[in-house]
């Protein structure tokens, strides 16, 4: 499989990341160093094994269903780069 | 008398005891040579007056008779911690002013034990990185480059991602750091700066208030210039928290009572795989030495076969990106860090996300964004899930005939900033003999045991089963016994 400028395009817009467009022919190139370079998986046989998402194969613990934490909308917003009242401001999105 | 930046935890901790010297004065000691140490921009953020607030209410929980297990401890942060009321950046632009309002489970319980915060040590951007040079925020410097490094003509790397850890502890700026590790992230600066690094098995220490970068691998551990000193940390920092929910609720063992104890039959594991095309000859030299030491400590040492082993590099470049594609997608501008001004709400988000990550971590965003996306999800991401069940059956075959797994920690000693930066298939082969633990989910323990020809130290690393980290420390501290490692890097404060 080969990435090409429109496959980084594609994905460069699913990853929401401006790459300018000159800068996208060297990015394909550095993508399909490191994909050819995985290639060499195919060569391990996993027939019937099983996928390994996480080490740890007890499953997720559950808790009762309550509210713990919150209450503190200052906390929330303290870091945003624009917020008015208890909320944090986006640019217009309805015209 | 002994230079206060010259001792270990363990001797500052009797020291305090015994009134030869207070938390005010050690804290004092080690901000000064920070200032002094200053050209190994091996902290973000320099916080010394949190640290001489932290260390006079040290001093007066010992007067009354309140001390805690780390009590008066200066301690370099890693920058991925979050800490409450301190800018956090994991070395970021994206995060350049991010200020926490809460404290990451495994700092606090440092804090709650009396350790005292010198600064947010420096760190690869999101901890992607195996040299410290992805960070916004400029490389850290290895003390191991001369005794004015800002100015060597070869500018060396402490390893990565952990650099201002690894740089600060190598260089007595700091009695102990904490780093994390993802991929060998606390283990290679270890081994290439001359210090201790350990990561616990995943699940240990809580990932609460760490910074994500992939969540299945990440661990945080302790790094120090000890095998005791690094117990004492590991004691501290481990524990079950309902926070993270990867967390396991298992008792954490005295890891201390674990150290002295005899090798004597145990059987230590030498992976032949782990002799590979292009190592540092010297490498394989100390490797076997390091076996000779704990075999004439009364260990046995056997050849063990991990078969999968030059496949994990290749899974860790699938899985590691996908997670952290996936964990990336929170920064967009909107509620902390950076933002961009943008035509439409997604010009926004790219182009914030554009200028806000550096060029290694926007290569890592696309390659987990396109092995997770329609039509190759199979074909890359579930591909590397298998084999990395495959990895960590070859480990769980292992130790049916082993107890611990001695390996080199890094290929080679420690290269200078601008090598290996062409091709990032270069720099990741920096994490071959540590990358495959992360993937099984082990503890390992990266010990200093000798100088390379080039008089650069290099790091040995011991390999266990989960959650069984005490007899890794005890052969550890059979290594350090032997291997009596007591070079210093040319700059120490």
């Amino acid at each position: 499989m080969t990435i090409d400028q429109k496959i980084v395009a594609k994905i460069a817009s699913l990853s929401r990341l401006k790459i300018p467009a000159e800068e996208q022919a060297h990015v394909a190139e550095e993508l399909n160093g490191i994909l050819n370079w995985v290639e060499q998986l195919n060569e391990v046989n996993v027939e019937g094994v099983e996928p390994l998402a996480s080490v740890n194969d007890t499953s997720l613990r559950t808790r009762k269903d309550v509210v713990n934490d919150g209450g503190k909308p200052e906390d929330i917003l303290a870091n945003a780069p624009a917020s008015t009242a208890d909320f944090f401001t986006v640019p217009k999105v309805v015209e | 008398m002994t230079k206060l930046t010259d001792l270990t935890i363990t001797e500052a901790l009797q020291g305090l005891n015994d009134k030869k010297f207070s938390a005010v004065e050690i804290t004092n000691a080690h901000i000064a040579g920070m200032e002094k140490a200053r050209g190994l921009n091996a902290f973000i953020t320099e916080t010394p007056d949190v640290a001489r607030k932290q260390a006079a209410e040290s001093d007066a929980r010992r007067a009354a008779g309140k001390a805690g297990d780390l009590d008066g401890i200066p301690l370099a942060i890693k920058d991925l911690y979050c800490t409450k009321g301190v800018r956090t950046t994991a070395a970021s632009h994206i995060l350049h002013n991010f200020v926490p309002t809460y404290e990451s489970t495994v700092s606090q319980k440092l804090f709650d034990a009396g350790a005292v915060m010198l600064g947010k040590a420096n760190l690869d951007e999101f901890a992607m990185g195996s040299a410290g040079i992805t960070s916004a925020f400029k490389p850290t410097i290895s003390p191991w480059s001369g005794s004015d490094p800002a100015n060597a003509a070869r500018k060396l790397v402490p390893g990565g991602s952990s650099s201002g850890s690894a740089a600060s502890v190598a260089a007595h700026i700091a009695m102990g750091a904490t780093g994390t590790d993802t991929g060998g992230s606390i283990r290679q600066p270890a081994s290439v700066t001359g210090i201790v690094g350990i990561k616990p098995t995943y699940g240990r220490c809580s990932r609460w208030g760490i910074i994500a970068f992939a969540s299945s691998l990440d661990q945080a551990g302790p790094m120090t210039r000890s095998v005791a000193d690094a117990a004492l940390m590991l004691r501290v920092m481990a524990g079950f928290d309902e926070k993270d929910s990867t967390s396991v609720d298992v008792p954490v063992p005295d890891y201390v009572a674990a150290l002295g104890k005899s090798v004597k039959g145990m059987k230590v594991g030498l992976p032949r795989e782990y002799r590979i095309d292009g190592m540092n000859p010297e490498t394989d030299v100390l490797w076997q030495k390091s076996a000779a030491m704990l075999r004439d400590a009364g260990a046995e040492v056997i050849e063990i076969s991990l078969p999968h082993t030059k496949y994990a590099l290749p899974v860790y470049y699938i899985i590691a990106p996908a997670e952290a594609s996936s964990n990336l997608a929170r920064y967009d501008g909107v509620r902390y860090g950076l933002r961009v001004a943008g035509e439409s709400l997604d010009d926004m988000y790219a182009s914030t996300r554009f200028e806000g990550f550096g060029k290694e971590v926007r290569r890592r965003i696309l390659i987990g964004t396109y092995v997770l996306s329609a039509g190759y999800y199979d074909a890359y991401y579930r591909k590397a899930q298998r084999v990395r069940r495959l990895i960590r059956n070859d480990f769980e075959e292992a130790f049916k005939i082993c107890d611990v797994i001695l390996t080199p920690a890094a290929p080679g000693t420690a290269f200078a900033i601008g090598e290996k930066q062409d091709d990032p298939l270069a720099m990741y082969l920096e994490d071959v003999f540590t990358v495959t633990l992360n993937l099984a989910g082990l503890p390992g323990i990266c010990v200093p045991v000798g100088l390379a020809q080039n008089g650069l130290p290099m790091g040995m690393q011991l390999i266990g089963k989960a959650f069984d980290e005490a007899p890794l420390f005890t052969a550890a501290s059979a290594l350090e016994k032997a291997a009596n490692f007591t070079h210093k890097p040319p700059l120490t404060a």
